[in-house]
């Protein structure tokens, strides 16, 4: 049986005692964590933006050469999350593993100068997302473990717009180096992958580690806050030293990392985000109808997700406040209203000019209102030895929702078309956000 | 010194180092791209003059031979194609030309994404209309009376997250500049039943002498198959599996094709097919060709391969169309071949 603490509602309620003065800003490890993933997502999108470019012209790659790659992607990512947040919560060391994430992405750009087979290619695409995978959760973990629960939702914010950041500017950067170095591709996957150690070298340095963190946690106990532990009664009870527990406290279990199942309000809101991802259709999806029904130029299409990002990122941190203010369940489920109002404006389709702002625009709210705000969700439910875990379980049954309903809205597509189907999501859209809106709604006054 | 400082000073040093062997690459790279623009002792002779498309006995194609013509549309005798190489100004990634018309698909880096176009050509080169392009450049045909074109482009989505990769192809009718966007919206009929998907992609239009017929490549549900199209009736018929990138042999009888030799890999030998007997000839090609063949005349094809050892760079091979015969060096340092 597991016994949840309560410190949770304390610590939102010192903080909400603390909101007079000057607006307090995030944890150091926050802006730590978003400048790594920041450097990172430089790194990693200059890569993507030339990458189809030099498959075509430089490797000479045919286009379904390519489709092939698609299928090496499903699947690897939602697996080595759950993984990644278990191992991590395993060794209680989040930095270690986060760090052989980054790490193992940053050896992948370097690798993709010597790669000329679709194979191996297939192979150094899959490695890097492992590494993103791998890193995913104990990064949040980081995230979450570090502010305290009234601001879970401004740090994710802070860190998902310093992350957009990076994503907006990589592209930026590679087609610098290719207008100054015709066919620089190598130019370009070697300033990826400095850029991407750059990243793990802020990581190393600046993150704190296990030893330091434990040290902070000792520190909070001793300030009489209670760490938020959860612990097998059997396990506690005894209380056996186990080796590979430095700070005295046994090391976490798979079984225990199973058991947060039983956590009822960690199943409906992991329910909820599987519930609402089965109709959350993809974002190619959604720039493929826009670009369909608001009839844009084909050549603006690899430009609509700027549109998506640029707004996530303006949005990203006001929304997290304001979903520690009024509640991260009505944020996440009003983002989600966003979207039905896209789909709804996508159905519509009135022959205005404003009709790809308008959508872009809620597109990027459904992104700034859901997806800092659901990890931040979780820092009230999971305890935190579990906390990556916790993170992973709800980050993968997300992620394999969406998957199912990318398979599924692209059958639908095929046997109905691209309106009857999108008809279809939104109504789905709707009765799942209305269950979720029954099973999230705030009891005993928790967020 | 504190630990802080320490830290500091360890950053300090790694952006310097880092920032210097990135300032390397790119300075490498972009010295790489000068000296490829200037010409190298040992190269083909190329020099600048009047090219025209509707010249005869000559075989054109994009140059890439270092030099400042480098991927300048050039041309050479049908006959002496080892011969010294004339030069236009035009630039492009692909391009092809028939009787009097030409395309070439053209793509350039700007500040947020590449800009691709496709331009038509008059005989003199000059540019009738552009076209913006969703993707970049793949393939591009002109039929044989001059009077269709057609061009695919590979559409690449976003991220790594949502992999997203199709392609588009589209028919231009000269005469009335008339554009199909996309073949997608023709009727198809698979296996002799109608049939419909979202996944449905074409590409490598190859076009028959009557101004209606043509061949091209679809793919849909992880199968690629031939079909058999009529641009006046928009619809396609599947004829074949496994057969990519086609290519119609002057006298309309077969076309030569890429096939897939081993599934899931980039592994492709190039085959003729019988339209009549459906019958699959191998080639003496033992490399993997990821091309569209182009026919000579009616006995030989020719395609790009990879120049060994020298990354982004093509040379033109030839083989004979019936199976015999050996692959034979045409024109080193090429791509794009297209005889007028």
């Amino acid at each position: 049986m597991y016994l949840t603490d309560r410190t949770a509602p304390a610590g939102a309620g010192t903080d909400r005692g603390r909101r007079r003065g000057p607006r307090p800003g995030v944890a150091p490890v926050v802006l730590v964590l978003g400048t790594v993933s920041l450097i990172t997502d430089i790194s990693s999108e200059m890569v993507t933006a030339v990458l189809p470019l030099y498959l075509v012209t430089t490797l000479g790659f045919s286009p379904l050469a390519f489709g092939t790659l698609d299928g090496v992607y499903n699947g690897v990512g939602a697996l080595v999350q759950l993984t990644g947040g278990h191992l991590a919560d395993r060794i209680r060391n989040h930095k270690l593993l986060a760090g052989l994430g980054y790490g193992l992405s940053a050896l992948c750009k370097p690798l993709l100068l010597l790669v000329s087979s679709i194979g191996a290619l297939g192979t150094v695409l899959a490695l890097d997302r492992t590494g993103k995978g791998l890193r995913t959760a104990p990064r949040d973990a980081m995230i979450s473990l570090s502010t305290p629960s009234g601001k879970q939702g401004r740090a994710f914010g802070v860190h998902r717009a310093m992350d957009t950041t990076g994503a907006m500017l990589g592209p930026l950067a590679a087609f610098l180096i290719l207008s100054a170095a015709a066919d620089g591709y190598d130019a370009v996957f070697g300033v990826s992958a400095c850029v991407a150690v750059l990243g793990v070298v802020v990581l190393v340095l600046f993150v704190p580690g296990r030893r330091r963190a434990a040290r902070a946690d000792r520190a909070s106990e001793a300030e009489g806050r209670q760490p938020g532990v959860v612990r097998e009664a059997g396990a506690a009870d005894t209380g056996v030293p186990e080796a590979g527990a430095a700070d005295g406290k046994p090391p976490v279990r798979i079984r225990e990392a199973f058991a947060l199942l039983r956590l009822p309000r960690l199943r409906a809101l992991a329910g909820c985000a599987a519930l609402l991802g089965l109709t959350t259709v993809s974002d190619a999806f959604v720039y493929l109808l826009l670009q369909r029904r608001a009839g844009i130029g084909e050549q603006w299409f690899t430009l609509l997700p700027l549109g998506t990002a640029l707004v996530f990122l303006l949005l990203a941190v006001p929304l997290g406040a304001l979903a520690d203010r009024v509640g991260r369940h009505t944020v996440f489920l009003s983002g989600h209203g966003a979207l039905l109002t896209g789909y709804a404006l996508l159905l519509w389709a009135p022959a205005t000019p404003a009709l790809p702002f308008l959508v872009l625009a809620l597109h990027g709210v459904f992104y700034a209102a859901t997806d800092g705000v659901l990890p931040a969700a979780l820092a009230d439910i999971v305890p935190e030895e579990l906390r990556a875990s916790g993170l992973a379980i709800v980050g993968t049954s997300q992620a394999l929702a969406r998957f199912c309903c990318s398979l599924a809205f692209g059958a639908a597509w095929t046997v109905w078309g691209d309106g009857p189907a999108l008809a279809a999501s939104a109504v789905g859209l709707l009765c799942c956000a209305a269950v979720a809106g029954r099973v999230l709604r705030p009891a005993d006054g928790n967020r | 010194m504190t630990p802080i400082r320490r830290r500091l000073l360890v950053l300090v040093t790694a952006v310097v180092l880092l920032a210097g062997v990135g300032t390397g690459m790119v300075l490498h790279a972009a010295d790489r791209a000068d000296r490829a623009n200037r010409p190298q002792s040992g190269g083909p002779a190329v020099s600048t003059g009047r090219l025209t498309l509707d010249q005869k006995n000559r075989l054109t194609f994009i140059n890439a031979a270092a030099g400042p013509h480098r991927t300048a549309v050039a041309s050479v005798p049908s006959a002496d194609p080892k011969g010294g190489r004339t030069a236009s100004d035009l630039k492009c990634a692909r391009f092809y030309a028939a009787a009097g018309t030409g395309i070439c698909l053209q793509s350039n880096p700007g500040v947020l994404k590449q800009s691709n176009r496709a331009l038509l050509l008059d005989a003199d080169l000059r540019t009738r209309h552009t076209y913006a392009l969703a993707g970049t450049p793949s393939r591009a045909r002109v039929s044989p009376s001059g009077r269709f074109v057609a061009w695919t482009v590979f559409v690449s989505g976003e991220s790594y997250s949502s992999a997203f990769f199709s392609t588009r192809t589209s028919v231009l009718d000269t005469r009335t500049m008339k554009l199909t966007p996309s073949l997608e919206t023709f009727s198809i009929v698979l296996d002799g039943t109608s049939y419909r998907a979202s996944d449905v992609n074409f590409w490598g239009v190859t076009f028959a002498s009557d101004d209606d017929t043509f061949y091209a490549t679809l793919n849909t549900a992880n199968k690629t198959y031939l079909v058999r199209g009529s641009l006046s009736r928009r619809t396609v018929t599947t004829l074949a599996e496994n057969v990519e990138c086609p290519s119609l042999s002057p006298d309309g009888t077969r076309v030569a094709f890429k096939k897939r030799v081993l599934s899931r890999t980039d592994l492709w030998h190039e085959y003729v097919l019988d339209l009549r007997t459906l019958k699959e000839t191998a080639l003496a090609e033992r490399h993997s060709v990821d091309d569209q063949a182009t026919w000579l005349d009616n006995r030989t094809v020719a395609y790009a391969l990879p120049t060994d050892g020298k990354v982004g760079s093509s040379d033109l091979w030839s083989v004979p169309a019936d199976g015999t015969g050996i692959p034979r060096l045409l024109i080193s340092g090429a791509s794009s071949p297209a005889p007028l």
